[in-house]
């Protein structure tokens, strides 16, 4: 596997042409995926297959069509990058010298904080996913911090590219859309991606998945559609003002059970104040948070999406 | 609890929340009033909290009521108290400058934008200063550098998106490092919280993992607080920034970046183990010095006056990163003093920087002739703060380089010392160079420069007063920095 992925790397440098380059990230991240898999974080294997190796593909595509296919110029001294990869990657083998085996029932990580996840979370919590269980309660601020980055990379691209109003296009014929089994075949999956998106997001408490999949995968549905039907009815269905503010209700959504715990006399984020059982509460906080990770996440994908396609037009109608 | 209780997380959470309310508003001027309004309470309540820090001592918060190590804990002591003051003022008084000249710089439709972002990368370094776990400060850390990318970006110039991600490049190994960093060290001692860090560390600290942990982090947080030879980036990054993100940007984040390096390399690791048994000091005072005569020197040769500025700071930079280098109470008490008195001064020059660049609209050291008369109180501002960015005694610059000579002299290695000077001599030139243009320079014919609004000359000289005030009483700021100083020398042996 690790010796797939080196392979896959190594091309993706060699190559010129971006288009093969950036199905060769989409392995790439599949390859890490797996590996993950091995590992048994099936919840980070989830997300890199979700975020690698779906929607950032997708959305390089989307960049492909606006610069065009291949390489520009490749003259660069690949010295100074190239030691520095060396001496990055001998520490980091030198830093696994002395590092506990993996899997070493006996090593630090298992010893010390992790047991009460383990042992008690099912008590305090009473969320079967222990890992729902660390990122949405134990650590939930972090959590929030990383949806605040996601927002914030949403907010960059508005930032430089300005965000288009729908004009009110027609649907447009786009080179893909006209194939007919691709049509019927997009028109029928969109469905079955949204439904299971739904599930990721509502399962993620007994089994891998969560707000942060969900929100990808809702967003690749509707990627999926506009590729193929052309952006017009996507757009009249979610208008990009309703998007920014989706986005932003999102995370209001999360924070407002942080201030709602504030305002019950709790630190912020504690859950336990949601219900009259702290148990029953924190179940209720987690899928609410959840959802608000969701939605956010969601939101601004499409909205990225969105300021990438918006950007193609005016070439194109010249 | 009572509202009292929620100081810790409401100083980043009001800019934080406001900075995503913002882009719903269209009107640039709505986002304004709402991102002047989150600084100025987060600023209210930093001294609040550095007022309670210091009557009752450490100040704790535990998220979402989980206990550390289990939980996230905000945990704010004296050092961290006086940073978030830096970061809260200055954010501020920059936002009070900023509404003329972000109207001027940035486009009409993408302010609200502008303002979140600018919201972000505030609650993002102030997040930094207040938490207590070492994963969560990687989480404001990246929610601080995605947006000043997007700030720099949103410069007028073109060659700014060039500079923004370069930055973003160099920003992103950075980052990518200092998680390194993190993973190590909880492979070694299975936790986050960086009070219990520092219990459990000395255990496994004759490690490799720790020692690569301990490399991988310095590296990364080099990068971030662009210590020489790492700098590269900074130059370019607020040469073509938007002035009002210059002048932030300037005075705060390299600053908190070395909080969190001293955080780790003081709080974490312990003196013993970073700057003696590691050979980190000798490398900080090679560097710093370098850092200190390299960039000094080609900040005089620069022809425009906000990357000769740029370059100063990489030397201020490298004054700081001296003081940490000697190892010593006195020497890290003047790194953290130059923490402020550097954010001071250099939000005084960037902001009256940003005032010409509104009335002239160019940088070149050209533009600036004959503006002593056209615009007095900015050329005047310049001036002072120039002189507190020399040394020169009565400013608050003297004092933070008086305590750095005497922490050199201590050791008894006074061609330090010299060098120091030296690099205030290198200093006076590239300041002088900007004074004589303005002050002796024959002004360009038929111009229409007048003087700044008064919206930009009072923050501006609010700063400026400030330089003045903190080097003739020294009693806030020196005792701050050397209580600080004794906290993190007393938290570990």
């Amino acid at each position: 596997m690790m010796a797939f992925l080196v392979i896959t790397a190594i091309a993706a440098i060699r190559r010129t042409d971006l288009f093969a380059v950036t199905m060769l990230f989409g392995i790439y991240s599949f390859l890490t995926a797996v590996l993950f898999m091995d590992l048994d974080a099936v919840d980070v294997a989830f997300t890199e297959a979700a975020v690698g190796a779906g929607i950032s593909t997708v959305l390089m595509l989307s960049t492909l069509r606006l610069t065009g296919r291949f390489e520009s110029s490749r003259r660069r001294n690949p010295l100074l990058p190239l030691l520095v990869v060396t001496v990055t990657g001998s520490a980091l083998v030198y830093g696994m010298l002395d590092a506990p085996p993996f899997g070493d029932p006996q090593a630090p990580v298992h010893q010390h904080v992790a047991p009460r996840y383990i042992t008690e979370s099912p008590d305090e919590i009473g969320v079967p996913n222990m890992v729902t269980s660390v990122l949405a309660s134990y650590r939930g601020f972090d959590t929030l911090g990383e949806t605040i980055v996601i927002f914030t990379a949403g907010l960059a691209v508005l930032l430089l590219l300005g965000m288009r109003e729908g004009q009110n296009l027609r649907p447009s014929r786009l080179a893909i859309g006209d194939f007919l089994v691709l049509r019927v075949v997009v028109k029928v999956l969109v469905a079955f991606i949204l439904l299971y998106a739904l599930y990721v997001l509502l399962h993620g408490d007994y089994g891998a998945g969560g707000g942060f999949q969900s929100g990808v995968i809702f967003a690749t549905g509707f990627v999926i559609y506009d590729l193929v039907f052309g952006e017009a009815d996507v757009r009249r269905v979610l208008p990009p003002r309703w998007l920014a503010r989706l986005a932003v209700a999102g995370i209001l959504l999360y924070a407002g059970v942080g201030i709602f715990s504030m305002l019950a006399g709790r630190p912020f984020l504690d859950y336990s104040v949601l219900a009259h059982d702290p148990v029953h509460g924190q179940h209720i906080g987690i899928l609410l948070i959840e959802i608000g990770v969701g939605v956010t996440v969601f939101a601004v994908i499409l909205a990225i999406f969105y300021a990438f396609s918006g950007l193609r037009r005016p070439s194109q109608v010249a | 609890m009572s509202a009292l209780d929620h100081l810790p997380i409401l100083v980043v959470l009001i800019p934080l929340l406001t900075a995503v309310i913002c882009p719903l508003f269209q009107n640039g001027r709505t986002a304004w009033k709402l991102a002047l309004g989150a600084a100025w309470s987060s600023f209210a309540i930093a001294c609040m909290l550095l007022h309670q820090v210091l009557n009752s001592g450490t100040v704790r918060y535990q998220l979402g009521g989980w206990e550390p190590p289990w939980g996230i804990e905000y945990r704010i002591d004296v050092l961290g108290g006086f940073v978030l003051l830096i970061v809260t003022s200055i954010a501020a008084l920059v936002l009070s400058y900023a509404r003329r000249s972000v109207e001027d710089e940035i486009r009409p439709g993408r302010i609200s934008f502008f303002y979140a972002a600018f919201l972000l990368a505030f609650s993002g370094l102030a997040g930094i200063t207040v938490t207590g776990d070492a994963f969560n400060l990687f989480v404001f850390l990246e929610i601080s550098s995605l947006s000043s990318y997007a700030l720099i970006s949103a410069g007028r110039d073109r060659r700014s998106l060039n500079a923004a991600f370069q930055y973003l490049i160099m920003g992103s190994i950075g980052a990518t490092f200092i998680l390194i960093g993190i993973g190590f060290l909880y492979m070694m001692t299975g936790t986050l919280n960086m009070d219990d860090l520092a219990v459990r560390l000395p255990e496994v600290a004759d490690t490799r993992t720790v020692r690569a942990g301990f490399a991988f982090l310095t590296v990364g947080f080099g990068l971030k607080l662009a210590l020489f030879p790492l700098h590269l980036w900074l130059p370019n990054a607020y040469a073509y920034a938007p002035s009002v993100v210059t002048a932030f940007l300037a005075a705060t984040a390299t600053k908190v970046a070395v909080y969190a390096l001293l955080r780790f390399l003081l709080g974490i690791f312990g003196v013993g183990f970073s700057l003696m048994s590691m050979p980190f000091d000798m490398i900080l005072i090679g560097l710093g010095l370098a850092g200190i005569l390299s960039a000094s020197l080609v900040a005089v040769f620069q022809q425009n006056v906000k990357r000769m500025l740029a370059y100063s700071s990489v030397a201020q930079i490298g004054y700081i990163a001296l003081g940490i280098g000697l190892a010593s109470h006195t020497g890290i008490s003047a790194a953290v003093m130059h923490l402020f008195n550097h954010a001071l001064m250099k939000g005084a020059l960037f902001m009256s920087l940003g005032a010409v660049a509104y009335r002239v609209g160019a940088m070149h050291i050209s533009d600036f002739a004959g503006l002593g008369r056209r615009m007095p109180f900015t050329m005047a501002a310049i001036a002072i703060a120039g002189l507190s960015l020399i040394g020169i005694p009565g400013t608050a610059g003297f004092i933070s380089k008086w305590f750095l000579v005497l922490g050199t002299l201590e050791q008894g290695w006074w061609p330090l010392a010299v060098l120091i000077l030296l690099g205030s001599f290198l200093a006076l030139i590239y300041v002088g160079r900007i004074l004589e243009a303005a002050y002796f320079g024959t002004p360009k014919e038929n111009s229409a420069v007048r003087e700044a609004p008064l919206s930009m000359l009072i923050p501006i000289w609010i700063l400026v007063i400030a330089n003045v005030y903190f080097g003739l009483n020294t009693e806030l700021t020196v005792g701050l920095a050397t209580q600080a100083t004794t906290d993190l020398f007393e938290a570990l042996p």
